[in-house]
């Protein structure tokens, strides 16, 4: 249950539910999700770390730059169905690009 | 199915790839394995299959798929059916390809079959502000 308690801690605040929400309709560095919310940099960078502990959010990075991405495999028990797909193929078919991306290679 | 009211998701893609490599992204089983989950696919019509994830503590990982409709490189349609923590999902995903004059091709997801009632049903875009007011309210009792 540990793992559940951080999701529900993580999403507790609004600020991080709506970088959460900003993230699940698509990938993001820092600098667009500070522009997007009103809130100070270390406050955006505290909130993805507690997302990130939670498992909500992952990085990736390129370089010097990071960007942001929801993970919506880690809500799955806690949300409808609907809320949850509707994160879940634009996350997979992001894959499905890079991987079709690679074939070319 | 009882004859209640369901949703549908819809998305569209336009992805710089021939329809022919896209096909192959959706259908064939090790590709699919890395960018959706592991499976045992194989596009044939009426095939029936899972997919599968680690399981949790509150989900097996697995989704139950049967092929549908197969038209290659065009339609390709599975119902997707799981159940999580004693609650039933049975949907099904339909793949729609149209080539784009650049040489790429729109991609068209529809996954249809979503119950519209219970407590957060509300529509594809009520639906996730529900959920998340609906659990900041639940938080604020449990914290």
């Amino acid at each position: 249950m540990q793992r559940q308690d951080a999701v529900f801690r993580a999403l507790a605040d609004p600020s991080r539910r709506a970088i959460y929400e900003r993230l699940s309709r698509g990938e993001a560095p820092v600098k667009a999700l500070v522009a997007g919310s009103g809130i100070s940099q270390p406050a955006v960078s505290q909130h993805l770390a507690k997302l990130r502990e939670a498992g909500l959010v992952s990085e990736r990075r390129e370089g010097r730059h990071a960007y942001y991405r929801a993970e919506p495999d880690a809500v799955m028990p806690l949300l409808d169905w609907l809320a949850h797909y509707q994160a879940f193929w634009p996350e997979r078919v992001e894959r499905l690009k890079t991987l079709l991306k690679e074939m070319d290679e | 199915m009882n004859g209640t009211a369901t949703q549908t998701l819809r998305f569209t893609w336009d992805l710089p790839f021939a329809a022919a490599k896209v096909w192959r992204g959706l259908t064939d089983s090790k590709l699919l394995a890395r960018w959706l989950m592991e499976n045992d696919m194989s596009p044939e019509p009426g095939n029936r299959f899972q997919f599968r994830r680690p399981p949790e503590p509150w989900w097996n990982g697995v989704v139950d798929c049967e092929v549908r409709e197969l038209e290659p490189r065009r339609r390709l349609r599975y119902s997707w059916s799981t159940e999580i923590r004693g609650s039933r999902l049975d949907t099904v995903v339909t793949w729609t390809l149209t080539p784009l004059a650049d040489g790429g091709t729109r991609l068209e997801l529809e996954h249809s079959g979503f119950p519209a009632e219970g407590p957060f049903a509300g529509g594809a875009k009520a639906g996730w502000e529900r959920m998340v007011a609906a659990l900041g309210d639940v938080l604020k009792e449990e914290l």
